[in-house]
């Protein structure tokens, strides 16, 4: 009884694997729509691979010494109790793994800088900018230079890259729209930057992924990857919009609501995305004028910074290494 | 006068509660009723609340962590009932409100109050023995250290009844944490348990540190320690140097909240990013506090049911030393998604990947011990082969996580959630099942019934796969974590499942709990009359079962690993012609339980805000530390006499019949 519930464990396993790939078609993982997301595929493919090498060896050869070596009384395997060492296991054991592991790490390394959030997608075109705004508990987008903006709704224009800049006016978020990939975290104060491309038109959704309180569970938004033309369209229809997102605007839309259902706003005051940053900012609330803020877009300077905050000083300075950025980096 | 304390607290209008706190309280009101019925008070005091044995205070923190698992997987039934039935779209049975707290309080009940404890329990009971100490080095610490970690009990169990639990998620990510978010009492429940408890492992860590390096037996070199030990000694490392970080992280949260700094808070300076690095650099090793004694027990139990020496002694402890070091340089894997840059994402990313390696060379040892052994199919060996099949696949998925450019799309998805219970569940509790099962003997006198702990593995072990695979695919499917109710049709097959194997694993739990009834009933059948009923390679089985309170009449002398089974080669009645001599030992102190309650006090007045009583406890802990101090009689030598008839009588008990081998027991079941 035992044995047979043992061998049925053994036989579930390429069940439950082939269970996964039946699901493919609704595992939107395995179904990317974009490139970043079908990079990121095939690296989880080609990772599981690389391990299965060790991992299925070393189950079947647990079930295998298990049943082998299992005490009976008429057992004929070999027993050799004092045996416990042996130099040449101990080179394959550490060594085959060191060698998947180095394998691994040399795709590790490659696929992390080639699937960096902020950095400009090669050959994805000239990126359209949009501000993402993590709320309690929904999403405001504003396309800074069509002077629109959404909220729970998102479109982009197919093959065409689209530069998310992601904070919160709240508590942490994840940015996340599975079928295109990377999500990245929104969080007050800071700046992220993700590049996603949608290659295939369709609509698809968008999730918060990291859970941000009680209206989490409906924090999505749909996201509609379309044609040139139908994104011109979608970009006059929000235009439409008597509705103003200005400071009242913006004050009454702050309010924590849930299941918000997707609202166009046909103007947005300039500069709102700086607004919202920078009273979570030390010394930039008030030391940045307009002048600054040019010179900022003239110095032509690539913004990549640390993951910190920045000061005023800091704002004058040189070298901004690392990422999450500061509110004026880009935009205008 | 009673702060932020109104009747408004008690959640009456919340049935679910209301019914489950009337069941703790008439359940809670007969096991009071039947000790004073059976005039048991002062047995429950002197032998067991105010000792500090370590035998005993190791079976204490198992009965609370069984106790506490119940509590922990009622969390999780709710949470898989909830979402199976608000999966098209439907509200379920429980709100935002009540769902946040539960998926809060199943992972910090689960990691901090009931993996931890079986964890701590098992090196209580065992290390000591395994080194041929009589106790640890600080007795009295180490009962203060179990009543610390009470006292964090008792407050998650209070949040039920008065006021709520937190609503952030286990490790309460501020900003949502802190007091503009999070203004009720449920994240300061969340401060003051982990707080309190939190000393208490701290203590627990410097304590077996110093009994493993001081108290080995003389000959026990540290490359004679039996694995359990060494990996007890690593996992005792990590505390010390892990939890003053959770410490200090909390400290610094419990400063926004209460006392308006902006350590974490989105405004004025303040830096959640900090926090999200600082917990973790106390969360990752925390895994390893957990994981690596398990290792220990596998390792311990494949050895001696394989009858065979363990495979690769000298490589199995370097291996555990590397995933010690190692378990501190890759916390950044826990939050890829932050926005880092590739240079450190990468790093962070191979760092882990490398501690796979050691961890994979442990998996082949314990496969070669088995090779060429004599493998009896005790039900310790078969949460052992559980654990060998799942917490590979569980390692695989925790290396895939580990690619940044993967975790971008899998982070806090399902698959994630699916991955640590995998590790946790197939590592840490099928691991404490087995330790338990194996070292029962040894503590109690009497074994578990393997009947029903082979039913329990089953259940456990079906219900484990069925529970948890289709959360790997319900990640791949796009669902996040901690999601109150989902509308998505393709989904709602896969939860269904997943509620099955819940179902199923609480079939598992049910047969611990017959498990245990039906052997304290059948004790007598099940009594281990031989001290070494399994046929043990080390220390703890040279000595009778349960063992005598000072472990050893003379202390071992060792010349080898896995000395207890070369002593048997040798023919072990060296030692019995010696003379006793007296043995000094530690005295029983109500101080642990006293100092505890005070904290208990100071805890539950800063979650209400009752400042007078918080004095009322601080002065408390302080004074009747200070009391303590100055108490000179604290341990005492055990006569000669009292030692021979202790020993007599354990003579005696080996001519008794019992059961002699886990065989017979499965006929007598």
């Amino acid at each position: 009884m035992r044995k047979s519930l043992m061998r049925g464990a053994l036989r579930g396993l390429p069940i439950l694997a082939g269970l996964l790939m039946l699901s493919g078609c609704d595992a939107v993982l395995f179904d990317p729509k974009g490139p970043i997301g079908e990079s990121e595929k095939s690296l989880i493919l080609t990772a599981t691979y690389l391990m299965l090498v060790v991992v299925i060896p070393v189950i079947f050869m647990t079930l295998w010494f298990a049943w082998r070596y299992r005490d009976t009384k008429q057992s004929k395997a070999t027993y050799t109790p004092n045996w416990a060492h042996s130099t040449k296991i101990e080179a394959v054991v550490w060594g085959i793994p060191c060698l998947i592991i180095l394998a691994l790490g040399i795709l590790t390394w490659k696929s992390t800088h080639e699937l960096d959030p902020r950095a400009e997608i090669v050959d994805g075109g000239e990126p359209i900018e949009v501000q993402v705004i993590a709320m309690d508990w929904k999403w405001l987008f504003i396309y800074p230079e069509q002077g629109i903006a959404t909220v729970n709704e998102l479109a982009m224009p197919v093959d065409r890259q689209v530069r998310f800049h992601i904070t919160s006016e709240t508590v942490m978020n994840s940015f996340f729209i599975p079928r295109l990939g990377s999500q990245i975290y929104a969080m007050a104060g800071m700046e992220n930057r993700l590049h996603l491309i949608g290659s295939e038109v369709g609509t698809y959704d968008g999730i918060s992924a990291s859970y941000s309180g009680a209206g989490f569970a409906d924090m999505h938004f749909k996201t509609h990857v379309m044609s040139e033309g139908d994104f011109d369209a979608w970009i006059e229809k929000a235009r439409g919009s008597s509705k103003v997102l200005d400071d009242a605007g913006y004050t009454a839309l702050n309010e924590p609501s849930e299941n918000v259902a997707p609202t166009f706003y046909g103007q947005v005051k300039p500069h709102l995305y700086q607004q919202i940053m920078a009273p979570y900012m030390d010394g930039m609330e008030l030391g940045m004028s307009d002048k600054q803020m040019g010179d900022m877009k003239m110095s032509g300077k690539k913004m990549d910074h640390s993951a910190h905050k920045m000061s005023g000083d800091e704002m004058s300075g040189d070298d901004m290494s690392g990422h999450a950025e500061p509110a004026m980096a880009t935009e205008e | 006068m009673l702060g932020k304390l109104t009747l408004e607290a008690i959640p009456y209008h919340e049935p679910i509660i209301v019914i489950v706190l009337a069941a703790v309280i008439l359940g809670g009101a007969a096991l009071a009723g039947l000790i004073t019925y059976m005039r048991k008070w002062t047995y429950l005091w002197t032998e067991w609340l105010t000792s500090v044995d370590h035998k005993k205070i190791g079976m204490m923190y198992i009965i609370v962590a069984l106790v506490m698992l119940l509590r922990g997987f009622s969390d999780a039934i709710m949470m898989r009932s909830q979402q199976m039935l608000a999966s098209t779209g439907g509200e379920g049975y429980l709100p935002p409100e009540h769902y946040d707290q539960i998926f809060t309080a199943h992972g910090v009940i689960m990691i901090f109050f009931v993996a931890m404890p079986f964890v701590i329990g098992l090196i209580n009971v065992v290390v000591p023995l395994q080194i041929g100490a009589r106790d640890v080095a600080f007795p009295f610490l180490n009962s203060l250290s179990f009543w610390l970690f009470v006292v964090g009990v008792i407050l998650v169990n209070i949040s039920l009844g008065l006021g709520e639990f937190a609503k952030t998620g286990w490790l309460a990510y501020p900003p949502l944490s802190g007091a503009n978010y999070s203004p009720g009492v449920g994240v300061d429940y969340w401060i003051w348990s982990l707080q309190i408890s939190g000393v208490g492992t701290l203590l627990t860590g410097v304590n077996f540190v110093a009994t493993i390096l001081k108290m080995r037996a003389p000959g026990m070199s540290l490359m004679k320690m039996p694995v359990f030990t060494w990996t007890a000694l690593c996992a005792n490392v990590l505390i010390i140097a892990a939890f003053p970080i959770l410490t200090a992280t909390i400290a610094m949260l419990t400063l926004d909240r209460y006392l308006d700094f902006h350590f974490f808070t989105n405004d004025l300076g303040g830096n959640m990013m900090m926090y999200v690095n600082l917990i973790w650099a106390w969360g990752h090793p925390e895994v390893y506090i957990l994981v690596l004694p398990v290792f220990g027990v596998f390792s311990e139990v494949i050895a001696t049911f394989s009858k065979k020496k363990l495979f690769g002694y000298t490589s199995l402890v370097w291996a555990t030393i590397v995933i010690t070091i190692l378990s501190f340089v890759v916390w950044l894997h826990h939050f890829f998604t932050m926005g880092a840059g590739a240079d450190v994402n990468a790093f962070f990313g191979i760092a882990t990947m490398i501690i796979s390696i050691p961890t994979g060379v442990k998996i082949f040892n314990w496969l070669f011990t088995m090779y060429r052994g004599r493998i009896e199919m005790t039900s310790p060996v078969l949460w052992t082969l559980g654990f060998m099949v799942t917490f590979t696949i569980g390692g695989m998925t925790g290396v895939l996580l580990a690619v940044p450019g993967a975790n971008y799309v899998l982070h806090n998805s399902l698959f994630l959630i699916a991955h640590f219970h995998n590790v946790i569940i197939g590592g840490v509790v099928f691991g404490a099942m087995a330790g338990i099962t194996y070292w029962f003997p040894k503590a109690t006198g009497f074994m578990l019934c393997e009947k029903w702990g082979k039913r329990s593995f089953w259940f456990w072990i079906v219900g484990f796969y069925l529970a948890f695979m289709p959360l790997y695919i319900l990640g791949f499917m796009g669902m996040t974590r901690r999601l109150q109710h989902v509308d998505n049709p393709l989904w709602v097959p896969y939860l269904v499942v997943a509620f099955i194997g819940a179902v199923l694993i609480l079939i598992g739990i049910v047969c611990t709990v017959i498990q245990i009834v039906v052997s304290i009933k059948n004790r007598d059948q099940l009594q281990d009359t031989t001290g070494d009923i399994w046929g043990g390679r080390t220390l703890e089985w040279s000595t009778t079962s349960p063992a005598p309170f000072y472990n050893f009449a003379h202390e071992p002398q060792v010349k080898e690993l896995d000395e207890f089974w070369e002593m048997k080669e040798r023919g072990h009645e060296e030692a019995a012609k010696k003379p006793y001599a007296p043995i000094h030992m530690p005295r029983n102190a109500a101080a642990g339980v006293i100092i505890s309650g005070f904290s208990l006090i100071f805890g539950f007045a800063l979650i209400w805000h009752i400042w007078w009583l918080a004095i009322v406890g601080l002065v408390g802990m302080i004074a009747s530390f200070i009391v303590r101090s100055f108490n000179y009689d604290t341990d005492y030598y055990v006569s000669v006499e009292e030692v021979e008839r202790v020993e007599r009588e354990g003579r005696e008990r080996r001519s008794l019949p019992g059961a002699r081998t886990p065989t017979d027991t499965v006929v007598q079941g």
